[in-house]
């Protein structure tokens, strides 16, 4: 019961200072974040032939960013 | 899209301060907030050579606004295939019996079409697709959502897709046609962390009902007790698979002008397939307006549960899969490329425009995969297989 007590407590405070939280990267400091380099996917049309290819030949498929489709893999 | 955040003006006091604050704002808009795509045209020759098989062909990906709340977007893409794995070679699959050509030469044309509207910090997206081969017609749809908060900082987005798949096969007429249902949902959390780093965590389940195997497929057993020779017989898969995929990324802005972008997937699924991936890549820029981009990535997967080289017997298991991307294996993949982003009007109508040009090399070990064509091997005992790939993407982009 104590215990319950304390993660009550802890839950609670964190909800508290969850509360508090703001965003701590202002606009003015998001110049080197926009550069295209930082894009997680610059070019769709190349990286989805990508993952064509590593869908095609792996077992492991999603969380890549990619859609499913026909194979073409005989 | 989002305006300018009032605090930015109140701490800039400085007219200099203000015009530069103005700027970074305009730049920074697309970092994490929602806004649509890019409208653009790329033009891609694709190919991919390793292992017995060259499959090339063109994309076309055109992106365009509709006002100011809609994109849509239209992708015409072909896979030419000639040749075949080792496994569906050496079990002597060669030719449709209808057209008398080789199965290891056909044609995929896929059709994509999306649109996309925006809503405040809001966008939606529906998509959908179709492949067609002469052996396989797969159609697809997909939806999603997609949320930025916390002042732009956080943007957290959700799809689904599904597909309807028939599968036939061209050597066989009496093969009637089979049908699979595919069904994927994913969440991807996109969270600005530092002002010079980005990460996303997704989470993407997948189920597959019907015929899943590749009907091309065999799997070798011992024709007799010795196990002196060997036979083949067809793949016989689950009728269903479900799989959960992890994945994480980041890419850091390092104190050049340049990228480090670094990602790893986990994957399991009820086949009792596991696989690790994990990614390195640095994309570093060159005036005046060349890109330079080196990677490597390493990936590794178990096998099925019902996945053997060698049977012992016919029909020995309820399952069988001898398809080498079933079984245990490991993969490197050492990639290298460049853009050069071409002067400002050389290309009328567009605004900007590049030449890219990228290679991977792949090169796969099977663990437990064997060259069944080597001579001079006993049944069983032959080399295990690995083989290159050479991947190449030549494309033109050019932006409205």
């Amino acid at each position: 019961m104590k215990t319950l007590k304390c993660l009550a407590l802890m839950l609670m405070l964190t909800l508290a200072s969850g509360c508090a939280l703001q965003p701590w990267v202002q606009p003015y400091e998001r110049a080197h974040l926009a550069d295209p380099i930082m894009s997680f996917d610059r070019d769709p049309v190349a990286s989805s032939f990508l993952h064509h290819v590593y869908d095609a030949r792996e077992s492991a498929r999603g969380a890549d960013g990619s859609a499913g489709g026909g194979c073409g893999c005989n | 899209m989002p305006t300018a955040a009032p605090e930015v003006a109140v701490a800039a006091t400085e007219r200099r301060w203000r015009r530069l604050a103005a700027v970074l704002l305009v730049l920074a808009a697309p970092v994490t907030a929602t806004v649509l795509p890019d409208e653009r045209v790329d033009i891609l020759y694709h190919s991919y050579e390793g292992g017995g098989t060259t499959i090339d062909g063109p994309s076309v990906l055109v992106r365009k606004n509709l006002g100011s709340s809609v994109s849509v977007s239209g992708k015409y893409y072909v896979d030419a295939i000639s040749g075949a794995s080792l496994d569906v070679r050496a079990a002597g699959v060669t030719t449709d019996v209808e057209s008398g050509a080789s199965v290891y030469s056909e044609k995929r044309t896929e059709y994509n079409l999306g649109i996309d509207y925006l809503h405040d910090r809001t966008l939606l997206s529906a998509g959908w697709a179709r492949s067609s081969e002469n052996d396989y017609e797969a159609r697809s749809w997909s939806l999603g959502v997609s949320q930025t908060f916390f002042g732009d900082l956080s943007t957290l987005a959700l799809n689904v897709s599904f597909g309807d798949d028939v599968i036939t096969r061209n050597d066989d007429p009496d093969f009637d046609a089979r049908e699979m249902q595919r069904r994927r949902y994913g969440l991807t959390f996109t969270q600005v962390l530092t002002p010079r780093l980005i990460a996303a965590l997704s989470v993407e389940t997948a189920l597959d009902e019907g015929f899943i195997n590749n009907p091309y497929r065999s799997v070798r057993y011992c024709a007799d007790l010795e196990c002196s020779q060997f036979n083949y017989q067809s793949e016989v898969y689950p009728g269903t698979r479900n799989s959960d995929a992890f994945g994480l990324r980041a890419i850091y802005y390092l104190p050049y002008r340049a990228a480090l972008r670094g990602e790893y997937r986990y994957f399991e699924d009820n086949w009792g397939v596991s696989a690790h991936n994990g990614e390195l890549r640095y994309t570093h820029p060159f005036d005046p307006g060349w890109l330079v981009e080196v990677k490597y990535r390493q990936y590794r997967q178990s096998g099925a549960n019902f996945f053997q080289d060698l049977f012992p017997y016919r029909d020995a298991q309820n399952y069988m899969a001898r398809d080498k991307e079933m079984g245990p294996f490991s993969s490197h993949t050492v990639g290298l490329g460049t853009s050069y982003q071409l002067p400002q009007g050389f290309v009328p109508g567009f605004s900007r425009s590049s030449v890219n040009l990228y290679w991977d090399y792949i090169l796969f070990d099977y663990d437990d995969f064997r060259d069944v064509t080597a001579e001079g091997y006993a049944v069983g005992e032959e080399p295990l297989y690995s083989f290159s790939a050479n991947v190449i993407r030549l494309y033109l982009s050019f932006w409205f």
